[in-house]
């Protein structure tokens, strides 16, 4: 399972290198919705740094939509999945794979995006590890449903528009759990994060158990 | 007497509530090259899909070199290749990425990728080219090359003629002979009426998504 996680991951981060969709369009994307925030609320940076970290997640959250979605649009061209179907692949390998790509193209995009973050609202990136450790949990957690619903949705002509109706919803702990971890190590009390990093924590085991088992149904029916 | 290596009973697959294959029961034994045929509609491309497991058995038995097509579709899968309308490439890797994930995927020897690929005629400039970028023609040769790099027990060819050039033509033609030599079983359905028969063992004929015996009226 873990080899065949390691070579779909591989496969489609190497189609993403690419392509650069990732760069070209979820980074400039997600830069955007920032920068709009910003202009939204003012230039007042008392106002801007404690809306910080909430704006982070929402980029973040509405990234995870675009990356979800090139991760199945890859497998839709010159019928690549019924490919995969039939490479013998363990589901739940393909599964993991799909989601390891996702979690890195996030934390790639959460790095810079906090860099902005810092430099347009004045944020102060303190509590390093509370930063980091939601950053892979809520990744994990994120990648993970965006995987399980983008099964869902990917042989419907309507996946586009379904699928954020499907995520948004499901993800709501992810985006409650990661911004208040980080508005605590923001404010420079990471201590009270833990409890947040928790529900991430079992928000991502949750649903990469659920992806493990339900994926390979989840191929089969699309 | 070679055993089976297809064999359907009353097979029964659905799109929806539309009945694709109603009721198909035949063998092909292990090295035998079978040509479907029949009109459009007839199910022959639904027959290859039942048979790599891309279609759900929905009533009656199946069983592909030994897998059982209800229980063990994975186990179906690993021991067949298709050669469909679509080329289940991915267009942004080269031809040769695309020939390595798919021997890694299926677990074959990755030495038989450059064989392959210079059988084919994708060597040099064409095997570093991604084949979003090759035409329709190199595209068909590719996915025949991760054919034949696999070389699975049982040889899915929808309408494998379509697309490639004469040179193309009398190359696959070789390539499935040379299958069969090696005991492969090939079960393909063409428009290409003479020169799939040339190759063929024998013809099942198909209409409605059934067989039938007598090919009245059949395209």
């Amino acid at each position: 399972m873990l080899r065949d996680a390691a070579l779909v991951a591989g496969k489609d981060l190497r189609i993403e290198l690419r392509s650069r969709v990732a760069l070209n369009q979820v980074v400039p994307f997600a830069a955007a919705v920032v920068l709009l925030f910003g202009l939204a609320l003012g230039p007042d940076r008392s106002v801007l740094a404690p809306a910080a970290a909430g704006l982070f997640w929402i980029a973040v959250l509405l990234s995870a939509l675009l990356a979800t979605q090139r991760s199945f649009a890859v497998e839709s061209a010159d019928g690549a999945r019924d490919g995969l179907r039939l490479s013998g692949l363990d589901p739940a390998g393909i599964f993991l794979g799909k989601v390891g790509a996702v979690v890195a193209e996030l934390l790639v995009l959460e790095v810079l995006l906090a860099f902005g973050v810092a430099v347009l609202y004045g944020a102060h990136l303190a509590g390093a590890l509370v930063l980091l450790g939601s950053c892979l949990a809520a990744s994990i957690g994120l990648g993970a449903v965006g995987i399980v619903y983008g099964a869902v949705a990917s042989g419907l002509r309507v996946r586009e528009t379904l699928l954020p109706l499907l995520i948004l919803p499901v993800a709501a702990p992810v985006l409650l759990g990661a911004t208040k971890a980080w508005d605590e190590a923001l404010r420079g009390t990471p201590s009270h994060a833990l409890g947040w990093l928790s529900l991430l924590a079992v928000f991502a085991v949750v649903y990469v158990a659920i992806g493990v088992v339900a994926f390979g149904p989840l191929l089969e029916d699309a | 007497m070679a055993p089976a290596a297809v064999r359907l009973r009353e097979a029964v697959a659905l799109a929806g509530h539309f009945p694709l294959l109603a009721g198909v029961s035949f063998e092909i034994d292990e090295g035998e090259v079978a040509l479907v045929r029949g009109p459009n509609g007839a199910g022959k491309t639904s027959l290859l899909r039942l048979c790599c497991g891309l279609l759900a058995l929905r009533s009656g038995e199946g069983t592909v070199l030994g897998h059982d097509l209800s229980k063990d579709r994975r186990g179906v899968r690993r021991h067949v290749g298709l050669l469909g309308h679509q080329s289940l490439l991915y267009e942004e890797l080269t031809v040769e990425e695309n020939l390595r994930f798919a021997l890694r995927a299926s677990g074959s020897p990755a030495d038989r990728a450059p064989a392959a690929v210079l059988r084919l005629g994708l060597t040099g400039r064409l095997g570093s080219t991604p084949v979003g970028r090759l035409s329709a023609g190199q595209r068909r040769r590719t996915a025949l090359a991760v054919l034949l790099a696999r070389d699975p027990g049982l040889w899915l060819l929808d309408e494998p003629h379509a697309g490639l050039d004469q040179e193309g033509r009398e190359l696959l033609d070789e390539l499935v002979a040379e299958a069969r030599a090696r005991g492969r079983t090939v079960l393909m359905c063409s428009h290409e009426h003479d020169r799939a028969a040339a190759l063929s063992d024998r013809v099942i004929w198909m209409v409605g998504g059934r067989i039938v015996k007598e090919p009245v009226g059949v395209a």
